[in-house]
């Protein structure tokens, strides 16, 4: 494809940008009496709003819930004398997402640019200013400094070894069972029953297993809809289909409630999995149609030049179509991951003890009874920044991915 | 290729690392023959109790992360009598929907979670109530200024009540029986409801009693509201267990009932002690000093002394949880000894 010479949309912006605020704002907002009012409706009630909650996050709220309380919003009932553990998952994390973005961006001229330096700096002030617990907010800062360190390191081994993105791959995918390991315990750590998994560590685990499970099965779905093979295609039809026809809770509570009638009292499996089996049973058929989407996106073309070039089918489907599909539906895909992520809150219906379903706990303890808006509002927050750092991992990808210009 | 082997082998060592890692306590054991849960109990070393985990003052998890409230504190009851250990329970959070099938499918031992007896869930569910441990019914909590003194009072006043609760058919019922016409105001959710009653728009709140309380004391000033002294319906609320196994059922009653009888007894955590040499004949079979009412159920001779010492008597669950020393301050009401003119009242120890 031939690139568009930038002359033409470059010259176009200067005139924009020299309107300066004020004439911006006269020209897009003031530009007509109608066009005023409704700039000065809009802004009052939006002002009014935001002034109101100010108003009430600072003179009638009582935030000492959320500090007294956030060893159970982040872990639930989990064991206070193995937080070394949580710790060192998020230890593993903080490094293994360095190290991702070091080698990502090796070719970045500056990887801490002024920008990601102010942000840097303004997680490192939060932290210090406002501490949602003291002793253990001051733990984050090493956290912080592992990210900007993995990223350094990162950088100059991407450098050193070209081909070093495949084991930052593997090692994610290990770190999960190190994660596992560390949570539940055994092969030398005191066992900690999954009983006792709560909180956001629980929301998180859950969602991460429901997307690891669900992606495979859901690309597996996609592609048995469109076989060749009628008796494939008309299971994987029907799969999706009815799955789709179900509404998700229901499908938590056959999960929860029907599966353990069915089995002998022996084998009954742990709560949790059945919950994350459920999740990732249930996302799998909605994944299913937002690949079969980019797989109908790729032109016949395509496939067809494969063959004739004397590809397989598998290589086929590896090689050249579900590279393009895949990057086409990335919107869609990780629309539906930020969905899983916020479908956990039902497991507090079924009784886990999640984000949610502990903060329902902490809220019926008479010592707090009645902050519900305080509650509410933090785990408002805590879901936001994770559904808001997905999509922005998404764009970055689309960006990276796009070979159009 | 090689990428969709190791898809595949990711996918099966997760189920697998889930599967085996994680599946721990409460399951994997068969009811030996003949036994019951009873054995099951002991031999696993832990009792699975059913518990709601969001009910003010029944249960919920304090800031430590210990599940706490009068629900719980029967849970621990059970657990002391028959390990020796209040602290040996895992508590299941279940929904109000799931608790039945949890308990008859064997995911948990015993409930403990607001459950009201009725003949319905005693005979058709298939369930066992053992003795009730809190009296409650539905009330009426009004505005101590609005005059309103009785149900018929609320003839063109509104009330608010959430809806597809007993709650709600109760009120109608009662409403229609009286000839009041009065105006309901529906909610799905109870924060819902009772901030529209804050708020004036209704003149009433009608709920349990006990969760009235409770809710009065978030309100703005607590003591502009009065409770009225009208009960609308009984809800006796107590531990349950499954049909068809006597021994275990057994267990639970009797435990629920030595906690009323050591009220009435007079023994409390504290005094225990000072009763080990007694010369009172009833008090010392009560405390497994005498005779053999522990070991005939299956449990320790001394099972009431476990249950004292670590959890207390009734009298001590009640005032630690709901009662005096709780931010509730309910008063016992229905909820006192027999001898105090209340409902609670065991059977003999003999």
């Amino acid at each position: 494809m031939t690139s568009v010479t930038p002359d033409s949309v470059s010259s176009a912006r200067p005139d924009v940008l020299a309107l300066g605020p004020v004439a911006w704002a006269k020209k897009n907002l003031f530009s007509d009496w109608f066009n005023s009012l409704l700039t000065i409706l809009i802004v009052g009630i939006f002002g009014w709003g935001i002034f109101r909650l100010v108003l009430w996050a600072l003179t009638v709220a009582q935030w000492q819930v959320i500090p007294n309380n956030f060893g159970l919003f982040m872990s639930g009932t989990f064991p206070s004398q193995l937080y070394t553990r949580i710790w060192a998952i998020l230890a593993i994390i903080c490094g293994l997402a360095g190290l991702s973005w070091g080698v990502l961006g090796r070719n970045v001229s500056t990887l801490f640019s002024r920008n990601v330096l102010i942000g840097l700096g303004a997680v490192c002030a939060f932290i210090v200013l406002f501490p949602p617990t003291r002793p253990n907010s001051l733990q984050l800062l090493p956290m912080v400094a592992l990210v900007a360190g993995g990223a350094a390191a990162g950088r100059q081994i991407g450098r050193k070894f070209p081909g070093v993105g495949k084991w930052i791959s593997l090692s994610w995918f290990l770190s999960y069972f190190v994660a596992l390991w560390l949570l539940g315990g055994g092969l030398g750590l005191t066992k900690v029953s999954t009983n006792d998994w709560g909180g956001l560590v629980l929301t998180l685990f859950t969602a991460v297993s429901g997307i690891v499970l669900c992606f495979p099965l859901g690309l597996l779905l996609a592609l048995g809809r469109r076989s060749a093979l009628p008796v494939v295609r008309l299971l994987s039809t029907a799969y999706i289909e009815l799955v789709r026809g179900v509404p998700l809770v229901a499908f938590l509570f056959m999960g929860q409630v029907m599966i353990p009638l069915f089995l002998p009292i022996g084998s009954r499996p742990d709560r949790i999995l059945r919950a994350v089996i459920a999740l990732a049973l249930f996302s799998a058929a909605y994944l299913a149609e937002n690949v079969r989407a980019g797989l109908q996106a790729v032109p016949r073309g395509q496939r067809e030049a494969a063959m004739s070039l004397g590809l397989n089918t598998p290589t086929t489907l590896g090689l050249i179509i579900l590279p393009q599909a895949l990057k086409i539906a990335i919107p869609a895909i990780v629309g539906q991951f930020i969905s899983l992520f916020q479908d956990t809150t039902l497991l507090s219906i079924v009784g886990l003890a999640e984000l949610l379903g502990i903060g329902k706990s902490i809220l019926a303890n008479p010592a707090y009874l009645g902050r519900y808006a305080e509650v509410y509002l933090f785990l408002a927050v805590i879901y936001w920044f994770f559904c808001y750092a997905m999509s922005l991992a998404s764009r970055k990808i689309e960006e990276k991915l796009n070979t159009e210009h | 290729m090689r990428k969709w082997g190791l898809l595949a082998a990711a996918l099966g060592l997760t189920l697998a690392a889930c599967g085996g890692g994680t599946t721990t306590t409460a399951d994997g054991e068969a009811a030996p023959a003949g036994g019951g849960r009873l054995d099951v109990v002991k031999e696993r070393g832990q009792l699975v109790c059913g518990v709601d985990g969001g009910i003010p003052g029944f249960s919920f998890v304090d800031e430590s992360g210990t599940y706490t409230g009068l629900d719980v504190d029967i849970c621990k009851a059970v657990a002391a009598a028959v390990l020796g250990d209040a602290e040996a329970v895992e508590y299941r959070r279940l929904d109000s929907t799931e608790r039945f099938t949890a308990l008859s499918g064997g995911e948990v031992d015993m409930l403990s979670r607001n459950t009201t007896w009725t003949i319905s869930r005693d005979t058709s569910v298939g369930l066992e109530f053992a003795p009730t441990t809190f009296f409650d019914g539905q009330g009426m909590l009004v505005r101590a200024d609005s005059g309103i003194a009785d149900l018929e009072d609320f003839a063109g006043k509104a009330i608010c009540v959430e809806t597809g609760t007993t709650t709600e058919l109760n009120l109608t019922d009662q409403m229609r029986q009286l000839g009041v016409d009065f105006e309901p105001v529906v909610f799905q959710d109870a924060d819902a409801a009772y901030a529209a009653y804050d708020e004036g728009r209704c003149e009433g709140m009608t709920s349990d009693k006990s969760q009235l309380v409770a809710r009065r004391s978030t309100l703005p000033n607590p003591d502009e509201h009065t409770l009225l002294e009208v009960t609308m319906s009984k809800e006796p609320l107590g531990p349950v267990t499954t049909n068809n196994d006597s021994g275990w059922y057994d267990v639970v009653k009797w435990v629920t009932y030595g906690l009323i009888q050591a009220e009435e007894f007079g023994i409390t955590s504290e005094n225990i002690a000072t009763f080990e040499a007694t010369d009172n004949p009833d008090i010392a079979r009560f405390l497994g000093q005498e005779g053999t009412l522990g070991t005939d159920m299956g449990l320790p001779n001394d099972f009431m002394v476990q249950v004292i010492t670590q959890v207390g008597n009734y009298g001590e669950v009640y005032e630690r949880n709901v009662g005096a020393d709780s931010e509730f301050a309910l008063e016992r009401g229905q909820n006192a000894l027999w001898t105090e003119g209340g409902l609670m009242y065991s059977p003999p120890f003999r």
